[in-house]
């Protein structure tokens, strides 16, 4: 598919996402803006797995780390400025990133999985055991952060359909963000390191500052998704950093390709698709779940297999992957 | 703390170290020699504890019931790696994450079907329900004392099997290099699903010991898989030996965690493991 093609493709899907509040619907319109949601969460994901080669599977700490800081950056009665708290709780996030990449950018391969696992755990433990954020019972955001500048009200994200428009635009601008970034040197180098980081090295790149970088990035991305989160269901629990959530965000990219950010959008949409499907046949959903992802495994080998093709295809067509 | 609670905390911390070290041995094994990553090998321990709970409350007895288990989770072990795992060798790990990740939804959620999601408890056997006063306040309960016991034996087998037998010989040759192994005309598919069923059983036993100590209930697998996965980066992926140093680390550093600082006992096992990290990236003992 040439480029203009793939364009009008992703506007048609824009609009079409953006025709959802005018459904009247607020049942679909909260289940659209959880799936942007998580799509904002998964392409802040494809960004390590599927263009730098590092498959986290701790990603779900730095979503549930902005969600927390929303909550309790926010005074308890009244609304916090959204200025202050969105940079905040995404700084906090990135910061958390930048700490722990520290340490499993250290390793490599199997090591990496289960260190990021377990670094999510102990980030989970935090808020699960401490009395910081309410323990496991969670916390409550009672008041919905307020857009106001200095007496002006631009958008109100009490008001539902200004919220979804709020979280769309955020998936745009977060889109943007990513292509322009992998368009960049920096980007080329984060693909560079996944196809061959040894030549990447004795190239003359430092590979690990890339890579933190890249790691640090991506939490503080996944970060503007937990704090979308926090502020479309108002509370905040530690499941939120439980390490089903790293592992539901990693199947949503690869459901989507990885390495493609369309993809990752694609991916969180089949995912809850999947997920409301399921669970309107049975409460036993997971095991439904469980079983496709087991049989997509064993017999679709060449439908995973065909992603590196795709990523290769997508970079050399400038952006076309279809 | 005075000095009995300081050996009932140490014997606490050694138990608790034994019996990770019966599921992170199978793991480690996995990773080693298979190069597998396999996230369903917490679902095995689940799996075990169910197990004691389902054929102690038939045939009324733990012995019985782990007599019968054994052999029961080997075979289901072997069956799990003819039908599934052979396929995942040459797959990346990505794709070996997803798998095991699914076969945890499905585990769980059969749990969910076939016994419900009910805490359960299991009775200590009547011969070891008894408890050896330390104090006049403070006894120590045999059974625990009775894990850590079969736990040595086992680790002892774990040894002799490894270093003294043909068998074992061939594992450690898997370990070392796969396609020299074949060339050498040994069936290396055997060895693996001998290794990957006696990582499975060694799992499932550890939950069938645990289940009158921790109770049975949801999610049990999970705590005990990271912890596991923490095991075995501080041990060294593929070192069973590494494996029993770091498990008994782990069990030191959380025991005492929980007493010392209890607000942060959650955090203790991984700022270890943290610590190891900077300071030996690929573990105490490397591979091999």
């Amino acid at each position: 598919m040439n480029s203009t093609a793939s364009t009008t493709l992703k506007l048609l899907g824009l609009l079409l996402l953006a025709c959802v509040p005018l459904s009247g619907e607020s049942f679909y319109v909260e289940l659209a803006a959880k799936t942007l949601v998580l799509a904002i969460f998964a392409m802040s994901l494809d960004l390590l797995v599927g263009f730098t080669g590092l498959v986290s599977f701790g990603h779900a700490a730095y979503f549930g780390v902005a969600a927390y800081a929303v909550a309790l950056l926010s005074p308890k009665y009244e609304a916090a400025s959204l200025w202050y708290v969105l940079p905040a709780s995404v700084g906090l996030s990135a910061l958390a990133a930048l700490l722990v990449g520290f340490f499993v950018l250290r390793t490599k391969g199997i090591y990496f999985i289960m260190v990021t696992l377990a670094f999510a755990q102990l980030a989970f433990f935090v808020f699960h055991d401490t009395p910081l954020g309410g323990g496991s019972d969670g916390i409550y955001l009672n008041v919905k952060p307020t857009a106001e500048i200095a007496g002006w009200l631009p958008f109100d994200l009490d008001n539902p359909s200004h919220l979804y428009y709020f979280i769309l635009a955020a998936l745009v601008g977060v889109y943007a963000f990513l292509a322009r970034i992998l368009q960049s040197p920096f980007g080329r180098v984060l693909v560079g390191i996944k196809s061959n980081e040894h030549r990447m090295q004795s190239m003359g790149y430092l590979t690990f500052r890339y890579k933190l970088a890249a790691f640090a990035l991506a939490g503080g991305l996944g970060g503007v998704a937990g704090f979308l989160y926090a502020v479309v269901f108002g509370f905040v629990t530690p499941e939120l950093l439980s390490w089903h959530q790293s592992g539901n965000v990693l199947l949503m990219v690869i459901l989507g390709g990885m390495g493609s950010l369309p993809g990752a959008i694609a991916g969180a949409f089949v995912f809850t698709g999947m997920q409301e499907l399921f669970a309107s046949w049975t409460k036993h959903w997971q095991l439904v779940m469980g079983g496709v992802i087991v049989a997509a495994v064993l017999f679709l080998p060449g439908g995973l297999a065909a992603v590196p093709d795709r990523i290769k295809r997508s970079l050399q067509g400038g952006g076309s992957n279809e | 703390m005075d000095f009995a609670s300081i050996l009932i905390q140490t014997l606490n911390s050694l138990q608790y170290g034994l019996l990770l070290f019966l599921v992170a041995s199978g793991l480690t094994l996995v990773f080693g020699i298979m190069g597998i990553i396999n996230l369903a090998h917490g679902s095995f321990y689940m799996i075990g504890a169910y197990l004691a709970f389902v054929l102690t409350s038939v045939t009324g007895s733990l012995f019985t019931a782990i007599l019968l288990g054994i052999p029961l989770t080997f075979a289901i072990g072997a069956l799990l790696e003819w039908a599934l795992f052979s396929h995942l060798y040459k797959r990346d790990h990505l794709e070996q994450v997803l798998l095991t990740y699914g076969l945890i939804l499905i585990f769980e959620e059969l749990r969910s079907l076939l016994v419900g999601d009910e805490v359960h408890g299991v009775d200590i056997p009547a011969l070891f329900s008894a408890s050896i006063p330390l104090s006049d306040v403070l006894s120590y309960p045999v059974y625990r004392l009775v894990i850590s016991a079969v736990c040595i034996v086992l680790a002892l087998g774990l040894y002799f099997l490894i270093q003294r037998t043909r068998l074992g010989m061939m594992i450690r040759a898997g370990n070392h290099d796969r396609s020299m192994v074949e060339a050498l005309g040994i069936n290396i598919n055997m060895i693996y699903r001998v290794v990957f069923a006696l990582g499975f059983a060694l799992a499932a036993l550890a939950g069938m010991l645990a289940a009158p100590i921790s109770s049975v209930f949801p999610n049990m697998g999970s705590h005990v898989l990271i912890i596991s996965f923490v095991i075995v980066v501080i041990g060294g992926i593929g070192s069973v030996w590494g494996a029993l140093i770091a498990a008994l680390v782990i069990g030191f550093a959380d025991t005492f965690g929980k007493v010392l600082l209890p607000d942060f006992s959650g955090m203790v096992v991984y700022l270890v493991m943290a610590a190891v990290l900077l300071w030996r990236p690929e573990g105490i003992l490397k591979k091999g």
